[in-house]
């Protein structure tokens, strides 16, 4: 929606955290950009593809983050400024080629850009990808404001290549999907030559530096890598995103860092302690500047970190605290350590205005406890308002994919169960999937964990195993853990969710969709095709087509043999509609068959079934379909068994 | 073109609603509208995991010049919001709302799974109106969908809820604001989507 590829420079843009650090990309001249969409990262490169032909840039999405990263350092090595973006899960995916990355360092500038999740919002957890920059050595820049996030990825490009390593940028949720304004910088000239080049190293000039380990020993590595990382201190020290507000000694010093530091201005000035309180902003969270942090020390005798998941600033600063001259006093350290700071989820004003008022020590009297009548009029109507629980969206084939498997299970009788992944279909654990997914943990997860209870028969293990993940799950990482099924016979059923997207992360194509990130036509990759070359029984189901899917699953789970695979395909509702614009039918309630309670059905549809376009008239005592949140998919037309919802095709 | 000072330091807003009915499209272009004006605006779209049905919350923070927001409203400091659900209206009204707010609602529910199946109750419609009067200073409520399925199609709803928004006067932008940003982001539909524009801020001036 917003334009980040105009020449404009000056010019004020309404951006999304993650729109701005794909102009910064563009600012710094990136040839080369990858990803794997994860929330709330997907926007970079959602951004940064459509444009990515234009500006020279080739553009792609990953089948996951660690091919995503491998391409980048590529590019990298091959003198041309390269950016891979992922959600913090992705981290954990490309650790071990970026720990033996970081070993050899990189040519042109590589940039790792992280969206952590706090509160775990739209994630399976909420770590900290701040702890993997220490531990590898890697540094990291963390902004503040859309305009930081444009500013911050520039800059990271040119601290890779000064330094040698990959450099990182992390954001949060509240930073990524925030709009700000940002002010356009230029647009370098696009000349860009791609030439690896191996540098031999020192030890041996047969041998390219580009390797780890081997004659060139990882502990000469090491050694290396200190050497190259000991120039980044002064850089941080320096850097004009580290800044300072606040009376010259002030009797509370906050040091705060990312979105935390917005919290932490405007709870100071909602308390009104801008002549007593002072805060350290910190635009390099690792390495430390550390002369800096010492000096602000010196100042004051409480120190209050206010940061957001692991205690990360302040075991640092605290780090820092030890080493410092012995007749320099130690302030008092408040944080999450000292309980001051909520230690787990999101930080927000209310909780950093809570913080800094316990520390100072002084009342805070909040808007709602002044406005006492209003609050109990709220709070009295707040109680009558039903919550909104999540849902699969109206047509959506994973409601009818799990109406199915819930059926198959139960037909079967041996307490069956479902291995879930992530995606849209982790929904299967709660009631639009009508509660089928038992274990759910990450990506290709369910496939491998399914493996294993699929061995257990000899311990008396009896009850049937379905392992369910999305096409885009599929391609990402559950093919290991079908292959290593296959190969060591493990019985379970591998329910493919087919849709054709990866869609909660909002419809990015992948291998299965035969379209590239540009828009290009890309060699489609066939799900059955693959499966089948494994020599297992695959069979394709439209989970539209309820009583197939229900004996097909019955049928696979009875077999004693390995694992097998259905997949059960039908596009997204969400994408057959933007293609389509219009429904297939005109779905309607017959009344006169539709007799409600009375029917015995016990209100399968509205009850059971639970369509948001499917709503219950109270007073009628019978089904409606609501128009405006029905999109015609007739799946309920077939789910009544009185025959009194009616599909006509249009 | 230069900001003028606002009623407020920062103005606050929210708009409320579920996932597709274009929540994120209208703090969006209401947004950029400001941005244009000079503004320092901040957007965050507070939307869960689900592409559609959930609950979504814009919130907006204006100021005329000065340090970029936080993304969040502080409790109890909205100074309008506009629900294009009535209970998620006033879900948010009874967390952000306070003596001086002002709402602007569409009276047309979009049922919560538990109610479709009978566990939960949804207000009666008259008393989730009374409950937004209570709640606010000033109130217009109006039927966008109804509106919007009169102009041939429902996603319609919230540019007229837009348009009312607009119409209200809460804002520091006119219609002609409007108008620019809907040319500019939406120009195939911009013909349909200015009639919808006009039919909101109409239905306020109403009354």
């Amino acid at each position: 929606m917003a334009h980040i590829e105009i020449d404009a420079p000056g010019t004020t843009q309404l951006l999304l955290g993650n729109e701005a650090i794909a102009r910064g990309a563009l600012e710094a001249g990136i040839g080369f950009a990858t990803a794997y969409p994860g929330t709330p990262s997907s926007e970079i490169m959602g951004t940064l593809a459509p444009i990515a032909k234009k500006m020279g840039i080739y553009a792609e999405w990953s089948i996951n983050e660690m091919v995503a990263f491998e391409a980048a350092s590529a590019a990298s090595l091959s003198n041309i400024r390269a950016l891979s973006s992922m959600k913090a899960n992705g981290v954990n995916v490309i650790a071990d080629f970026l720990v033996n990355l970081q070993m050899t360092g990189i040519r042109k500038g590589l940039v790792l850009v992280v969206c952590d999740d706090p509160g775990g919002m739209t994630s399976s957890n909420e770590q900290d990808t701040r702890p993997i920059a220490k531990w590898l050595n890697i540094p990291m820049l963390e902004p503040s404001t859309a305009q930081e996030c444009k500013d911050m990825t520039k800059r990271a490009f040119e601290l890779s290549e000064e330094l040698g390593m990959v450099c990182m940028v992390r954001s949060v949720t509240y930073l990524s999907h925030t709009r700000g304004n940002v002010r356009f910088g230029r647009l370098p000239e696009n000349k860009k030559v791609a030439h690896f080049d191996d540098f031999y190293n020192i030890d041996d000039p047969r041998q390219s530096r580009y390797t780890c380990g081997m004659q060139f020993h990882p502990y000469k590595q090491s050694e290396e890598l200190l050497k190259r990382f000991a120039k980044a201190p002064e850089k941080c020290e320096n850097s004009p995103f580290n800044s300072y507000r606040g009376p010259e000694i002030p009797e509370l010093l906050i040091i705060s860092s990312g979105i935390c530091w917005t919290y932490a201005i405007e709870a100071v000035s909602i308390l009104g302690l801008q002549d007593r309180v002072g805060i350290l902003k910190l635009g390099t969270t690792w390495p430390l500047p550390e002369g800096l942090v010492a000096r602000y020390l010196n100042k004051s005798d409480k120190v209050l970190c206010i940061e957001e998941i692991e205690p990360f600033v302040e075991r640092s600063v605290m780090e820092l605290a030890a080493s410092l001259p012995p007749d320099q006093p130690r302030p008092t350290f408040y944080g999450k350590r000292s309980g001051h700071v909520r230690a787990w989820g999101e930080q927000n004003l209310n909780l950093a205005i809570q913080s800094i008022a316990s520390v100072m020590d002084i009342p805070y009297t909040s808007r709602q406890s002044q406005d006492l009548e209003y609050r109990r009029a709220a709070q009295a109507v707040a109680q009558t308002l039903p919550a909104r629980p999540l849902t699969f969206c109206p047509g959506c084939p994973h409601r009818a994919s799990f109406w199915a498997i819930k059926i198959a299970l139960q037909l079967d009788g041996r307490n069956g169960f479902v291995t879930g992944d992530i995606g849209c279909t982790a929904m299967g654990m709660i009631s639009p999937g009508s509660f089928q997914v038992r274990t759910y943990y990450a990506m290709g997860g369910g496939v491998g964990v399914a493996g294993g209870f699929g061995h257990l028969g000899q311990f008396g293990f009896q009850q049937p195993v379905i392992a369910v993940c999305g096409d885009s799950t599929f391609f990402h990482a559950s093919i290991p853990g079908l292959i290593n099924g296959v190969w060591n016979q493990s019985n379970f059923t591998l329910a493919i969710l087919d849709n054709s997207a990866t869609a909660m992360t909002g419809f990015q194509p992948h291998p299965g969709t035969g379209i590239t990130a540009t828009g290009d036509p890309g060699k489609k990759v066939s799900i059955e095709a693959l499966c089948r070359s494994l020599g297992i029984h695959v069979e394709i189901c439209d989970p539209f087509d309820l009583n197939t899917t229900i004996a097909t699953l019955l049928t696979m789970m009875r077999d004693e043999g390995p694992a097998q695979v259905v997949i059960l395909r039908r596009e997204c509702e969400l994408v057959r509609e933007r293609k389509e614009k219009r429904n297939p039918f005109r779905v309607y309630v017959n009344p006169e068959r539709c007799i409600g309670e009375s029917c015995g059905c016990n209100r399968l549809c509205t009850r059971v079934f639970s369509c948001p376009g499917l709503v219950w008239d109270r007073d009628a005592g019978k089904a409606v379909i609501d128009e405006a949140v029905c999109v015609g998919c007739g799946l309920c037309a077939d789910v009544c068994p009185r025959g009194a919802i009616v599909k006509e095709a249009l | 073109m230069s900001a003028e000072d606002l009623k407020k330091e920062p103005l606050n807003v929210i708009i409320a609603g579920v996932g597709g009915q274009g929540n994120v499209l209208m703090s969006f272009l209401i947004g950029n509208a400001l941005v244009r004006r000079g503004y320092v605006v901040t957007v965050f779209d507070n939307y869960g995991a689900s592409q559609r049905l959930g609950a979504v919350a814009s919130h907006i923070k204006i100021s005329k010049e000065g340090l970029q927001n936080s993304p969040l409203l502080h409790e109890g400091d909205a100074d309008v919001i506009v629900g294009i659900e009535p209970i998620e209206l006033l879900r948010n009204l009874s967390q952000f709302g306070n003596p001086e707010v002002i709402a602007v609602a569409n009276l047309r529910p979009v049922y919560p799974i538990g109610v479709i199946s009978g566990e939960v109750e949804y207000p009666e419609l008259d008393e989730a109106s009374a409950a937004i009067r209570r709640l606010s200073a000033q109130a217009w409520i109006i039927n966008a969908t109804d509106e919007a399925l009169a102009l041939g199609n429902p996603i319609y709803t919230n540019v007229i809820l837009m348009g009312a928004l607009i119409g209200s006067g809460v804002l520091p932008l006119d219609v002609m604001a409007m108008e620019e940003v809907l040319k500019e982001q939406l120009p195939k539909a911009f013909e349909i989507n200015k009639v919808a524009l006009h039919r909101g801020v109409d239905l306020v001036k109403a009354g």
